[in-house]
């Protein structure tokens, strides 16, 4: 029989006893629901997670250290170790920032630059530290949800301040955008010797004010304060960071070691397209002689970690497609009881096996795609149901609004087609039963 | 000489035998049971209840297969054919018509008589010539949106004979296609299969209880007692066994 045939019949099969088949196919739609919506839940929780990290700008970043700096922070060596030859210490400077914006697919490098300063507002002095922000965090997320706006500019004089730090200053945070503070740092002057030796290389340390605008007032840290220019409280264009030159504890040690002329960064940024670019470029800092570190492996374990989750949100969903595949057998096996006749019939005018075969599984299948894409509709209405009530839930909490379920194509995709795929499993048994009917058996079937 | 003997065999069976294991006996529904039916003839298979007439038929229709001897059709043995190749034959060569006439209740009578094309895999678009076509020989062309509970049993018997030759096959099986009908009904129905037999040219194999039916539209009669062939008579020929009539 052709494809429009069985399947017209098909439909016609099902719609005669369309109570039993409706609730058959609803137990489909029920069951593809809980599947659609454990498993868009598991989706949503990820695609939310991922956000946030990437917002937090960690995850397409490798920090790139002095090689000098990472042996210090790994310990002494062992005297007379062989295992590890002396390392080749490249200084972490304004060439090193140079070469490392021209390998491939970097987007930008910059240094961390982060200096304990005291804010006055209002006359009174609040020791901070502030952070420079690099002009790319405006379009990365990392600021999004934050009142006011970001920096005009990458050399603006202005200020965006973290929240806790902006209740220290007012008792009404948000009326503090549009107003004025004065930083108060200690610049950093080099000077050379007169004799040129260079153990006379040094700078000097002048007191120094900005005045800054605060524009605007971030909730949480950007970068989650890991690396970059988190755990601060006072944000300040990057660019301008530099240009203050203020004093940090790196400056010290550069004075000890003798380069106070050359001043070096403690450590760079150096900013990727994406995460999958990461290793790569991890390997070709590590060749230019510096140190490294990302968060590649612990992208690696987020994602076995939400697989996990997704497989065992799938299993728990699945259960309920599983029991309603025992009710397509019950409909079809009940069907085969109730047609004999007429499968005797259909033998008898020319149906083969197969044709019989092919008649059931065409009924299973259609139950599985109606149930199917039923399904889907309402686990995406789970989800967004479960979305609504959790960020009701957060608003009372005074969180910002969250998405916890996304259905992607793939999910509703692959689900209609398990669905199907399943229904023409459980139609296995019944469809076999009725092929092999006898017909002779069949019509004498009162 | 009936006309089927100058166009040749339509049906031959050779010593064919249906036995059943039923416990610890064997069943001899159809036994050893050799006989010849020419093309275009109307056969009367007249027997009375359980002397093997319906497994005969089934037999010759490919339903069912012997456990003994050969059913030939058109010179094809029909026990090495397979399952396919049988589903084949019954739905090219063979048109079944039934006592409780089989229409299905859920279908229109188009729908009904449109099944055996749809099996057939016949074009789409000849399907309602051939339908309307099936459904004017047998006078309900008007019926074609009704159900088959809407219907007389006449209707019903006629729209099952519409169904049975709508895919033009050469013979024609029919089980007690009045058995449900009174008798003038049971007449017209007679009448039916016979204008066909003769004007299409169908091979007519008719089961039947009423000895008066056979005598008077079928053109040799096999009569059947416990699973054999007993008698191989003419119409009204007075050596037809008599305990076998209703």
């Amino acid at each position: 029989m052709k494809i429009g045939d069985l399947t017209e019949l098909a439909l016609r099969n099902l719609r005669e006893a369309l109570l039993r088949n409706s609730l058959t196919t609803l137990g489909v739609c029920v069951g593809v629901a809980s599947l659609v919506a454990m498993l868009s839940l598991g989706v949503g929780l990820q695609q939310f997670a991922s956000k946030r990290l990437e917002n937090s700008g960690l995850f397409n970043a490798v920090f790139v250290y002095s090689q000098s700096d990472m042996q210090e922070f790994r310990g002494p060596r062992r005297t007379g170790s062989a295992a590890t030859p002396p390392l080749e210490s490249r200084p972490l400077d304004e060439s090193a920032r140079r070469d490392l914006s021209r390998l491939p697919n970097v987007t930008e490098v910059y240094p961390q630059v982060r200096f304990m300063t005291e804010v006055r507002f209002a006359d009174n002095p609040y020791p901070t530290s502030v952070a420079g922000v690099p002009d790319s965090a405006r379009s990365d997320g990392a600021f999004d949800g934050m009142q006011g706006r970001f920096f005009s500019g990458p050399n603006a004089n202005e200020a965006i301040l973290q929240s806790d730090f902006a209740k220290e200053l007012s008792n009404s945070p948000s009326s503090l955008i549009g107003k004025d503070l004065v930083l108060r740092y200690a610049e950093r002057q080099s000077f050379s010797s007169t004799n040129g030796s260079s153990a006379d290389v040094g700078f000097s340390v002048v007191p120094h004010e900005k005045q800054l605008r605060i524009i605007g007032i971030v909730d949480t840290e950007p970068e989650g304060g890991f690396g970059g220019f988190g755990r601060s409280r006072v944000f300040i264009p990057l660019a301008l960071a530099e240009h203050l030159s203020a004093t940090d504890v790196s400056d010290l040690r550069e004075l000890v070691n003798g380069n106070g002329a050359n001043r070096a960064y403690s450590s760079l940024t150096v900013r990727l397209k994406s995460a999958t670019d990461v290793q790569n470029a991890e390997n070709a800092i590590k060749n230019m002689g510096f140190a490294t570190f990302s968060l590649l492996d612990t992208t690696k374990n987020l994602r076995l970690f939400f697989t996990v989750i997704d497989l065992l949100l799938g299993i728990f969903g699945s259960l309920a497609l599983a029991v309603a595949t025992l009710g397509i057998v019950n409909t079809l096996v009940m069907a085969i009881l109730e047609r004999r006749r007429e499968i005797g019939v259909f033998k008898a005018l020319g149906a083969d096996d197969r044709d019989v075969r092919q008649l059931f599984f065409a009924e299973a299948g259609v139950m599985g795609l109606i149930g199917g894409i039923g399904g889907v509709f309402l686990g995406w209405l789970i989800g967004r149901a479960l979305t609504l009530g959790t960020n009701i839930y957060l608003a009372r909490q005074s969180f910002p609004p969250v998405k916890i379920s996304a259905v992607p194509l793939w999910l509703a995709v692959g689900a209609i087609a398990f669905a199907v795929g399943v229904s023409l499993i459980a139609g296995l048994y019944p469809a076999t039963r009725a092929a092999r009917l006898n017909p002779v058996e069949a019509l004498r079937y009162e | 000489m009936v006309r089927g003997e100058e166009n040749g065999t339509a049906i031959r069976a050779e010593g064919v035998s249906r036995h059943y294991q039923m416990g610890g006996s064997v069943i001899r529904a159809v036994d050893d049971v050799s006989l010849s039916i020419a093309t275009g003839e109307f056969v009367a298979l007249l027997g009375s209840s359980g002397s093997g007439k319906s497994t005969l038929l089934n037999l010759i229709a490919g339903l069912d297969r012997p456990t003994g001897g050969s059913v030939f059709v058109q010179n094809r043995n029909l026990s090495v054919l397979d399952t396919h190749e049988l589903a084949q034959y019954r739905s090219a060569t063979v048109g079944m018509v039934f006592q409780s006439f089989n229409l299905l209740p859920r279908m229109t009578l188009e729908e009904n008589v449109e099944l055996p094309l749809r099996l057939a895999e016949f074009p789409r678009n000849e399907r309602k010539a051939r339908v309307d076509e099936a459904l004017k020989h047998v006078h309900l062309e008007r019926r074609l949106n009704h159900r088959p509970n809407e219907l007389s049993g006449g209707e019903q018997q006629r729209a099952a004979i519409a169904r049975a030759l709508v895919n033009r096959p050469s013979i024609l099986l029919a089980d007690e296609p009045t058995g449900n009908l009174d008798s003038s009904t049971g007449e017209e129905v007679m009448h039916l299969l016979k204008s066909f037999n003769e004007s299409l040219g169908v091979t007519v194999v008719m089961i039947t209880h009423e000895r008066s039916l056979a005598n008077r539209f079928a053109q040799r009669i096999l009569t059947l007692a416990d699973g054999k062939l007993i008698a191989e008579t003419m119409p009204d020929d007075p050596r037809t066994p008599a305990g076998v009539l209703r």
